[in-house]
């Protein structure tokens, strides 16, 4: 047993060290309307389930007079807990000790909590709030980043990792979470960026605040950095608990199944969906016509709005959700899109998460910018993706897939197990104008009414092909089904579809064109 | 959890009613109702090169100029050096003929995007 004089002791360090950087730094972490690492950890944490590690960690700094500096936990707190009652490991930055830099110690707790997540095969959360590099630690710093983001690496697509930017996260540290599966930001709390407004106004002369360079609005809605915007750090945690809720606790476990619940009434899916064509909806409506208790989380919602990715559940179980927005860019697919919805597949793909597509789009974006940006490349990866993906594939096609699109929008061609599509669907190499315009040039230039006779055959091109039975007839879509039927049909697809088994050839793996 | 979806359900709902901003959207030859985005709408037109002018890519200091207006130069020439993030980058001319305009003197500091050089391009 021990003696009192040493748990006495022991009780002496411990409150010692969890006040971090001492009163006056926590005040002033509270000033700039943050949480503490350990208040946040506590928040986001089921109720007394957090077991800190490491909290007598010194740092090693013998330069510049750091040897007589006191760091308590070297400014990074770590341990593990659970969250919905499941398992993960964490770790936060703790600005209020220097400044949450990153020395050689700090970066060691770090790498251990992530080499614990992935042995025990549970979620890593990283928690980003850091000045960035101990400079005075130098390279040993650096070194501390490689070893992260070699890890990050290594456990990508076998843990799920979240990434939470609640400060600062600049230079080098912003690569961590950029290599993990989704980060989280808050209004006005998170800043990442590569360099900052101090090297930008030196070096090109251009002048501008930390937080339209690098804010979470900028990171949510331009850059596409970010997955889960939030207006508050509770918001944020709620968000974060909503997504492991979704997700399983590693590549090898499946998702538990929860209580079946059916859609809210007020999502009546056959009145969503415009008989015009050329008329915008929101597809999220129809997401939440099919799903339970219509639930969804979107990922990146702001960003690429043009096309919608999310979790929700079907029949107790996870779907990740692809759709077109037709409110947005009329749902093209272009660079950003691509991107957006191609590593999403990969990620479901990754943890065994099947996969709904919703279709409804008029092709690809016009215009020089996209093919200069490389629409090309970044097209392509959506094919890769989905053709990739060995996960149950479904598609409901809901109104428009022509040419290129159809293809790349888990077409029977890439391999989609179920391919649906609603009796207004219209499958065709390309738009009835366009086509009516190409096959019957002749015509319509030899006629005395061009016009008409375009419209007349526009209209003749409508009738004959544009609807879902062409495609029907030649087997590339499974059935034709009333919208309403849709979640049954959904239902029952994915249900036959839980022990799907299919190989891909033999490889060390894959060039894709990222 | 299912309070934050509710919430977001809210918010995009509260959304889609404040911005019914459609507009025509053409791809291929059909015009589409719907709403653009902020990048869409910002996006750089496309513009062909003007080789008859050298812009500064980068903003820095003019240190020395080699040619003066009314030589005539050959693709190739080094016609100045623009000092930036402590670098002296020697601007070369990509095209050849008779310098019409020059636009800065030593020492100027120019901004990016400035026309620097302009030239009567020779016709071969």
């Amino acid at each position: 047993m021990a003696s009192t004089k040493k748990v006495k002791e022991l009780q002496q360090r411990r409150e010692e060290v969890l006040l971090g950087g001492g009163e006056k730094a926590i005040q002033k972490q509270v000033a700039m309307g943050k949480l503490t690492a350990r208040e946040r950890i506590v928040a986001l944490l089921d109720e007394g389930s957090f077991n800190e590690y490491d909290l007598f960690v010194e740092h090693e700094a013998r330069d510049f007079g750091m040897e007589q500096k006191v760091l308590h936990g070297d400014g990074v707190v770590t341990g593990t807990g659970s969250i919905g009652g499941k398992p993960i490991c964490i770790y936060a930055q703790d600005f209020t000790v220097a400044g949450g830099s990153l020395g050689s110690m700090h970066a060691r707790k770090i790498t251990k909590i992530m080499d614990h997540s992935l042995k025990m095969r549970i979620p890593l959360i990283g928690i980003n709030d850091s000045g960035g590099a101990r400079i005075q630690e130098g390279v040993s710093s650096l070194a501390g980043y490689g070893e992260i983001f070699f890890r990050n690496t290594l456990a990508s697509g076998v843990i799920p990792q979240i990434s939470v930017i609640l400060g600062p996260c600049a230079g080098g540290a912003v690569y961590s979470p950029a290599l993990t599966d989704f980060v989280f930001v808050v209004d006005k709390i998170s800043k990442m960026f590569i360099t900052g407004p101090e090297v930008i106004k030196t070096v090109l002369g251009e002048e501008i605040s930390m937080e339209e360079l690098g804010g979470a609005r900028v990171h949510s809605e331009i850059t596409g950095n970010a997955h889960f915007f939030a207006e508050t750090e509770a918001e944020c945690f709620d968000q974060i608990k909503e997504l492991l809720s979704y997700i399983p606790r590693s590549n090898s476990e499946p998702v538990e199944k929860i209580k079946v619940a059916e859609p809210d009434k007020k999502y009546s899916i056959s009145r969503i969906v415009p008989a015009d064509k050329k008329m915008p909806y929101d597809v999220r409506d129809v997401i939440r016509s099919v799903t339970d208790s219509s639930d969804f989380q979107e990922v990146q919602a702001k960003w690429a709005a043009n096309i919608v990715i999310g979790f929700g559940r079907i029949d107790g179980k996870t779907v990740g959700f692809v759709a077109n927005q037709p409110k947005v860019l009329a749902g093209v697919l272009d660079v950003d899109s691509s991107d957006k919805c191609g590593r999403f597949i990969r990620y479901c793909d990754a943890f065994n998460i099947p996969l709904v597509t919703l279709v409804d789009l008029p092709g690809y974006l016009p215009g020089v910018d996209q093919e200069h940006a490389g629409v090309i490349r970044h097209g392509a990866k959506v094919l890769y993706a989905y053709s990739e993906a060995t996960v149950p594939k479904i598609t409901v096609i809901l109104r428009k897939a022509y040419g290129g699109g159809y293809i790349a929008m888990n077409s029977r061609h890439l391999r989609a197990d179920f391919v649906f599509a609603w009796p207004d669907a219209e499958v065709a190499v390309m738009g009835p104008e366009g086509a009516a315009n190409i096959i019957f040039r002749k015509e319509i230039a030899a006629a005395d009414d061009p016009d008409k006779m375009r419209q007349q055959k526009v209209d003749e091109y409508i009738e004959k092909f544009a609807n879902p039975y062409v495609a029907a007839a030649k087997g590339f879509i499974d059935s034709v089904i009333e919208p309403k039927e849709t979640r049954s049909v959904l239902i029952h697809a994915l249900g036959v579809s839980v022990n799907k088994s299919i190989g891909i050839p033999q490889k060390k793996h894959g060039i894709p064109p990222f | 959890m299912s309070k934050t979806s509710d919430k977001n359900r809210d918010a995009s709902k509260k959304q889609g009613e404040n911005k019914v901003e459609l507009e025509d959207f053409a791809v291929e030859f059909r015009k589409y109702k719907t709403e653009l985005t902020e990048k869409f709408k910002n996006r750089k037109k496309w513009e062909p090169k003007d080789e008859s002018k050298i812009i500064s890519v980068i903003p820095g200091k003019i240190t020395k100029i080699y040619v003066s207006e009314g030589d005539v130069v050959v693709a190739g020439k080094e016609i100045m050096v623009l000092e930036a993030m402590k670098m002296k980058n020697v601007v070369i001319s990509e095209v050849s003929g008779l310098v019409k305009k020059i636009n800065v003197k030593v020492g100027d500091l120019v901004s990016k995007g400035k026309v620097i050089f302009e030239f009567e391009l020779s016709v071969d």
